[in-house]
């Protein structure tokens, strides 16, 4: 009998002890188990930090935030729920909702339902959602723009592609990032840095309550502050202006590079790329007729027609080639093959071939500079005057902290020698170029920073759109002094004679009195149709403000569109108001564009 | 007399019963407390009230004249056979199974109570002095008729776990005669069963043999026998190995160890039945029944069974994974007990249990939130506490003069342990579940009230073992 009370005993000790072990396995040696029941219980909510402001110079807000909620769900926690009464709640079609649900493969990992739900509408969701379990809603922030203009310099925000979730391991699927503009430069001090929130929660996915008290949360950082540059006010009339033409105004403020305005025509208004209607109306827009993506004043490339007379004078005089007082008595400039032609003849003076903007006067200029004794050839003389222009910042990339910035063209010897063969071209054979036509591509940017170097009597700073970043300072290249390799005294007799563009001639149309603008007219010769009326100007004479390059395509001579919309942009921007309404009308009201 | 009694009960039971019931409360109330006031509305509030209903009982039964226990047991089985037969009938259906009376806000389930009538009539049976198990079959037919037919009236309410629990008497039955071999040959042969889905066929006729080779010796085979059974084993077993090798024949290993154990316990069949040692003769069949069993299941899960019925088996053992579905709760159980650690998350504090993820928390699965809160201390506390109990009951039970309380004692030993040990060896998956309650923890009066009084009909005989004979 007492083998019978063993046998049992030691099957009651021998089943406690299979138990203990297997209790000590699960419990202390597996460590599987914990990390289970943190997946279980614990739901990471990550809160999206507000994106960063951006203001203009005046410190007016030019992109702001706007609430909006997505709607999530974790599917294995909803249990059963009247799905028709919570499609008229959230407005998703049913059938959507159920496609949602069955291609879900992770019944634990929260489903994105419904995307930028605003607060209107999240009022109600919200009222209602205590009674659908599983559902919650994770706040989001929108852009918005209070003024619908500048949409080429702010860019846009779009959902990360699967490049930008390879590049960088901030992002998640369906994180909003920079797409262009400012929004895509700056992003990574826009965007602030996203927090979490971590919550324990029951079996259907109800939180209950933050987990150890928060210890393990983690807050979001706000974006950081933008300044920009820009006078979204001046901005504004400059689109305004620009409104039913084709071409770009860029205004910079000399002493700094600040940019402060980038208009760029046709455009559209920046509000319409947020939101649920992004796609479509991006669609809309990219296939425009008039391309309003396409940003003239950064991509577009014309040549810089008459504008360029100022380098070409500039570039000689440095050389040592003419002086303010050489004269030339011409009556156009025979170029071999053909003569070129100009409306001013007889005897010029400096100031008077950039006054009426002779074209002999600089075809004889240029043809100094390409034969300068000091070279061997024509080629290393050519060579030695692209030099000088790239100093300028003209056909070179300027680095600016816009997004699709365009280099421009200007070729070396070898285009030349390649095109004509080496040793069989000569200054006639490229003459075009002395007045600004022909072999050159200069972007509006471009020819504004030239106003600008010609404001500075011989340098400029790299333009850019941002001036100040909150906790932060703007990169060091944005304040770099690029120094042009013509000496300041030079630039006096040519400063001078923009002057008298303005004042007496072919730029009357830019005149406004007491505010001492200085500035050169452009007609670029277009194959494709009507000449683009250009003008770059800065004003005032002494001490400039601002500089401007004006491009009107297929609108005729530089004085007719150009010239007055520079006059009006510096105007406003100088003294804050305009003194001539009629002009304003007149450019406003034009219709220069083909809106077919 | 009465403080005599009082004096006479058992004290470590005692304690160890008060200590179970306490720590059960507890874990009621962490799982279903979700921070609002007391509330006996609530489900820790009545569990709290069925405790104090329970003490009564308990005092109602030190009120009881000792002697009439015995006398009644038949009555009490017979009753209680009735109520099975009646709730069959008008009994309230929850979850597929026909099991409870409801009375107004009070629900009752015999079966809880079937195991203390059966046991009392085992007892009252089992108890005569001239009950012979193995010699007169009619004994052994009476007692496996009592202990089966309540069994029987329970499976067909559709509750099989508490069906189930009727098994565990074979304690009761060991203990009253039953060989032991009887045990080790249904133990065995439950592994065996259950091997088959666990490891290959090869490693079990490996095991299988090599187990032979120490029970062999263990039923006092001399070694020059076991040796020479196993020499010839081994070299038919090489030879086999060597015929397939060379031959390219494509024969599993088993197949080759099959033959082989047939051809040398044939040669052993002969010999024991020449030499009429019915002990060598045992072995080889044994070895046989089991490998012959092994192929069967084998073949029947194969080749027999649907392919949805083998993945419900595979869930079952756990072999397929399937945590949303079959797999779910123990699944949850195992991840709330494991994520409790050494010494767990602190009462109050789990997580698992709180929210809800483990499901019937209170009831079935009420040891998750003892792993959860309390860690490996806390369980491997409450195994010891009820090993503690069960030793202490067999203790008493062996000390009794009178067979009946003797049997009664090894009845509530068995029923508990097997309680006590499907119940957590399912919420650690090591069993498939089977819903039967954790007793004194789970929520719920049936199993309590069953339990206490059970214990405290078997206290109370031990309180008058010297004045109480049957």
């Amino acid at each position: 009998m007492k083998t019978k009370r063993f046998v049992i005993s030691f099957i009651f000790i021998s089943t406690a002890i299979i138990f203990i072990a297997k209790l000590f396995y699960i419990q202390v040696i597996n460590e599987s188990y914990k990390l289970s029941a943190e997946n279980n219980t614990l739901r990471h909510i990550t809160v999206y930090p507000s994106r960063g402001l951006v203001v203009d110079r005046n410190g007016k807000i030019i992109v702001a935030n706007k609430s909006s909620y997505d709607l999530k769900v974790v599917t294995r926690s909803t249990g059963v729920f009247d799905t028709a009464e919570f499609c008229r709640l959230t407005n998703i079609p049913e059938e959507e909702l159920k496609l949602k649900f069955k291609k879900n493969k992770y019944s634990y990992k929260p489903v994105l339902l419904k995307k930028q739900i605003y607060a209107e509408e999240y009022a109600e969701i919200a009222e209602n959602l205590y009674k659908y379990p599983g559902f919650f809603v994770e706040k989001r922030s929108l852009r918005e723009y209070p003024y619908p203009v500048a949409a080429n310099i702010l860019g846009y925000l779009g959902e990360v592609n699967v490049e930008d979730l390879r590049r960088d391991s901030y992002y998640q699927s369906g994180d909003y990032t920079g797409k262009s503009g400012i929004e895509k430069v700056y992003e990574k001090d826009l965007r602030g840095k996203k927090g979490t929130e971590i919550y324990l929660v029951d079996v259907f996915g109800r939180i209950q309550e933050p987990y150890k008290n928060g210890k393990f949360n983690s807050p979001a950082v706000a974006g950081r502050r933008l300044t920009s540059s820009v006078d979204i006010e001046l901005q504004k009339f400059g689109e305004f202006l620009m409104q039913n033409k084709t071409g770009s105004i860029v205004a910079i403020e000399p002493s700094t590079g600040e940019i402060l305005a980038l208009v760029t025509s046709p455009t559209y208004d920046p509000n319409l790329f947020t939101g649920k209607k992004l796609k479509e109306n991006y669609k809309k827009i990219e296939q425009s007729r008039n391309k309003p993506l396409f940003n003239r004043a950064l991509r577009s490339m014309y040549p810089p027609g008459s504008t360029f007379k100022t380098v070409n004078a500039l570039i000689a005089m440095q050389k040592g080639l003419i002086t303010e007082k050489t004269i030339f008595i011409t009556d156009g400039y025979d170029a071999g093959t053909h003569i070129v032609k100009d409306h001013v003849s007889g005897l010029i003076t400096f100031k008077k071939s950039l006054m009426l903007s002779s074209n002999a006067y600089y075809c004889h200029v240029f043809k100094r500079i390409i034969s300068d004794k000091n070279f061997e050839n024509y080629a290393d003389a050519y060579n030695s005057w692209t030099d000088y222009v790239k100093s300028f910042g003209l056909g070179v990339k300027l680095g600016t902290d816009l997004d699709f910035e365009k280099q421009g063209v200007i070729y070396s010897s070898n285009y030349f020698d390649r095109y004509y063969g080496k040793g069989r071209w000569n200054y006639n054979t490229v003459i075009s170029l002395a007045i600004g036509q022909g072999e050159l591509g200069f972007t509006p940017l471009q020819t504004a920073n030239l106003a600008a170097v010609l404001a500075n009597r011989g340098y400029y700073i790299t333009p850019h759109i941002i001036k100040k970043i909150e906790g932060k300072e703007i990169d060091e290249r944005l304040k770099k002094k690029h120094f042009a390799k013509v000496d300041a005294k030079y630039f006096e007799p040519v400063v001078d004679a923009m002057e008298a563009v303005v004042t007496g001639g072919t730029a009357v149309s830019a005149y406004v009195p007491g505010l001492d603008i200085c500035g050169k007219t452009g007609t670029v010769q277009n194959p494709h149709g009507k000449n683009h009326s250009v003008f770059i100007a800065f004003a005032p004479k002494n001490n400039p403000k601002i500089a401007v390059s004006v491009y009107v395509e297929n609108a005729g001579y530089g004085s007719m569109w150009a010239a007055p919309i520079a006059s009006l942009i510096i105007e406003k921007y100088l003294t804050n108001s305009i003194s001539r309404e009629w002009l304003v009308k007149r450019i406003s009201e034009a219709v220069l564009i083909n809106n077919k | 007399m009465k403080s005599k009694l009082i004096q006479n009960t058992d004290l470590i039971t005692l304690l160890v019963y008060f200590l179970l019931v306490a720590a059960g409360w507890m874990s009621i109330y962490s799982s279903s407390y979700d921070g609002s006031d007391f509330s006996f509305s609530s489900r820790y509030g009545k569990q709290l009230i069925m405790i104090f209903i329970n003490l009564l009982f308990i005092a109602g039964i030190f009120f009881l004249d000792g002697h009439i226990i015995p006398s009644v047991s038949y009555y009490i089985y017979g009753l209680v056979i009735l109520l099975l037969l009646l709730v069959l009938i008008v009994g309230d259906k929850t979850g597929g199974s026909r099991s409870w009376f409801v009375i107004g806000s009070f629900k009752l389930q015999p079966a809880e109570f079937a195991k203390l009538a059966t046991a009392l009539a085992i007892a009252k049976f089992a108890g005569r002095d001239n009950f012979k198990l193995m010699s007169n079959f009619k004994d052994f037919l009476i007692l496996s008729a009592i202990i089966i037919f309540p069994a029987l009236l329970i499976l067909l309410q559709g509750d099989a776990g508490s069906a189930l629990v009727f098994s565990s008497f074979i304690f009761v039955v060991y203990r009253r005669g039953l060989p032991l071999y009887f045990l080790v040959i249904i133990f065995i042969e439950i592994l065996v069963f259950i091997s088959v889905f666990f490891v290959s066929l090869n490693i079990l006729f490996i095991i299988l043999i090599t187990g032979t080779f120490f029970v062999f010796r263990l039923l006092g085979g001399s070694r020059r026998e076991v040796l020479s059974y196993f020499f010839y084993l081994i070299l038919l077993i090489s030879a086999g190995l060597m015929f397939v090798v060379f031959m390219r024949k494509n024969i599993p290993f088993h197949i080759v160890l099959t033959v082989s154990v047939i051809i040398v316990s044939f040669i052993e069949i002969v010999k024991s039945f020449r030499n009429a040692n019915f002990k060598r003769f045992f072995i080889p069949v044994l070895l046989l029944f089991y490998i012959g069993s092994a192929y069967s299941v084998d073949y029947v899960f194969y080749e027999v069974l649907k392919e949805h019925q083998r993945t419900r088996i595979n869930v079952l053992f756990g072999i397929e994974k399937d945590i949303t579905g079959v797999g779910y709760n123990v699944n949850q159980a195992k991840i709330a007990i494991g994520s409790g650690g050494l010494s767990g998350k602190g009462y109050l504090k789990g997580t698992q249990t709180k929210f809800n993820f483990v499901p019937e928390q209170d009831t079935d699965f009420i040891f998750c939130t003892v792993g959860e809160e309390w860690g490996f201390i806390g369980t491997a506390g409450v195994i010891v506490l009820f090993t503690i109990l069960l030793l202490r009951i067999i203790k008493i039970a062996e000390r009794q003069k009178s067979l009946y309380s003797q049997i009664l004692g090894y009845s509530l030993a068995s029923v508990l342990f097997f309680h006590y040990a499907v119940n957590i060896a399912m919420t650690i998956g090591l069993a498939p579940v089977i819903g039967i309650p954790l007793p004194f923890f789970s929520y719920g009066g049936s199993s309590l009230f069953a339990f206490s009084i059970f214990l405290f009909i078997f206290l109370r005989l031990d309180a008058e073992r010297d004045i109480l004979f049957s």
